[in-house]
């Protein structure tokens, strides 16, 4: 159900003003949420300061700095700090992001960090995805064959192989799915933009032999169709993908195989 | 909470293989209502702030009640599908869900029906 407030237990409170080193005149304030499953509070927003001078350009840079220099209890998720990964996303200045990609001068004022919209959170910047991973394990995204293998490769001429373009570079950071309105109201049921693009890969991919089969698995009103085409996917996207567009494919093969 | 598995939960109760059609003629409709309510519209305007003599004489003129009839049908049609999107959107309620899809659909065709006899009576020449 649509929920214009948050629930009680996850209204957030004022936090801690953790104190300014005021080392140089290159001081930026952050302000990120915090939650602790091991206590009974509230979520909170606690306040850093950092040294720009003396700190990587990246939020991600500034977060790490956080936990090292401030406050080792700060916790998020971090692997490649170079955005192939998709761990470090989160929401950053109210946009769905990876932390090592968007840099600290791209932001005006505090730089303000939650974790990912209406995800349930593990701890702080940590968001549970376990059902956003098994949605995509629901799209099957893996090559479906019938024909027996082939002695060498599945061939692909260069014309196939460009389709997946767009398509193929996505990281599974959910960004796009939770910036989307239908997936926070419906997200139970609804597959959501990162499934539905990964869905469209095999889809067009010309080596596959499932393509029938996926559409019918995709047939639903809630698992394709709450897409209302609102488009934040796509404008949230740090690797500048269109699952919107993805999304708009999968339904004009839907209305195409039954006219 | 439960021992149930993440590919359980979303998989649920499977895919219902439908919804394509619902889509396809909300689109259909949408595009059929371009023409349409600019039809409707201007022969309404024509005659807004005017008297029953008028509004009967305009409705009996067969074209008028043509695009009048079609308007209604399609629009309320179109209203139909775009209000279950909405009440599928919002409401998560099972009782609730069921029991607005069905005042919609009483609401949608029946205002479609009072609109659609009206517009007939008087190209019938039963009024006026």
């Amino acid at each position: 159900m649509v929920e214009l407030r948050l629930p009680k237990n996850s209204r957030i409170k004022a936090g801690k003003e953790w104190p300014n080193p005021a080392s140089s005149d290159n001081i930026r304030k952050f302000r990120v949420y915090r939650w602790d499953p091991d206590t009974a509070d509230n979520p909170r927003l606690d306040t850093y300061h950092v040294d720009m001078d003396d700190c990587g350009p990246m939020v991600l840079d500034a977060i790490i700095k956080i936990k090292n220099e401030i406050d080792p209890t700060l916790t998020f998720r971090r692997s490649c700090r170079e955005g192939i990964c998709g761990s470090c996303a989160m929401n950053i200045d109210g946009e769905n992001t990876l932390a090592c990609i968007k840099g600290v001068d791209e932001i005006k004022g505090d730089v303000k960090i939650y974790p990912l919209p209406h995800m349930e959170v593990v701890k702080d910047l940590v968001p549970d995805l376990t059902h956003f991973y098994a949605q995509h394990e629901a799209v099957m995204p893996w090559l479906s064959t019938q024909t027996s293998n082939p002695g060498t490769e599945w061939k692909q001429s260069p014309e196939d192989r460009k389709k997946l373009d767009g398509l193929y570079e996505c990281v599974m950071c959910a960004c796009c799915s939770t910036s989307c309105p239908s997936y926070w109201w419906n997200g139970d049921r609804y597959l959501g933009p990162a499934a539905l693009l990964h869905a469209y890969r095999w889809i067009i991919d010309s080596r596959d032999e499932g393509t029938g089969k996926r559409l019918d698995e995709l047939e639903d009103p809630f698992r394709l169709y709450r897409c209302h085409t609102i488009m934040n996917c796509s404008k949230t996207c740090p690797k500048g993908l269109n699952p919107a567009k993805a999304i708009a494919e999968v339904k004009k093969l839907m209305v195409e195989r039954t006219i | 909470m439960g021992f149930q598995t993440n590919f359980s939960k979303v998989d649920g109760l499977g895919s219902s293989k439908e919804g394509t059609h619902h889509w396809w003629m909300q689109r259909l409709s949408a595009v059929a209502l371009i023409p349409l309510s600019l039809l409707f519209v201007y022969t309404f305007m024509q005659i807004l702030g005017s008297g029953y003599q008028e509004f009967v004489d305009t409705y009996s003129n067969l074209g008028n009640a043509i695009v009048a009839i079609l308007f209604l049908i399609v629009a309320f049609f179109h209203l139909r599908l775009g209000l279950q999107v909405v009440i599928e959107d919002y409401v998560h309620s099972k009782t609730w869900k069921v029991l607005l899809l069905i005042v919609n659909a009483l609401f949608c065709w029946g205002l479609m029906g009072v609109g659609v006899i009206s517009i007939a009576r008087i190209a019938f020449g039963f009024v006026g």
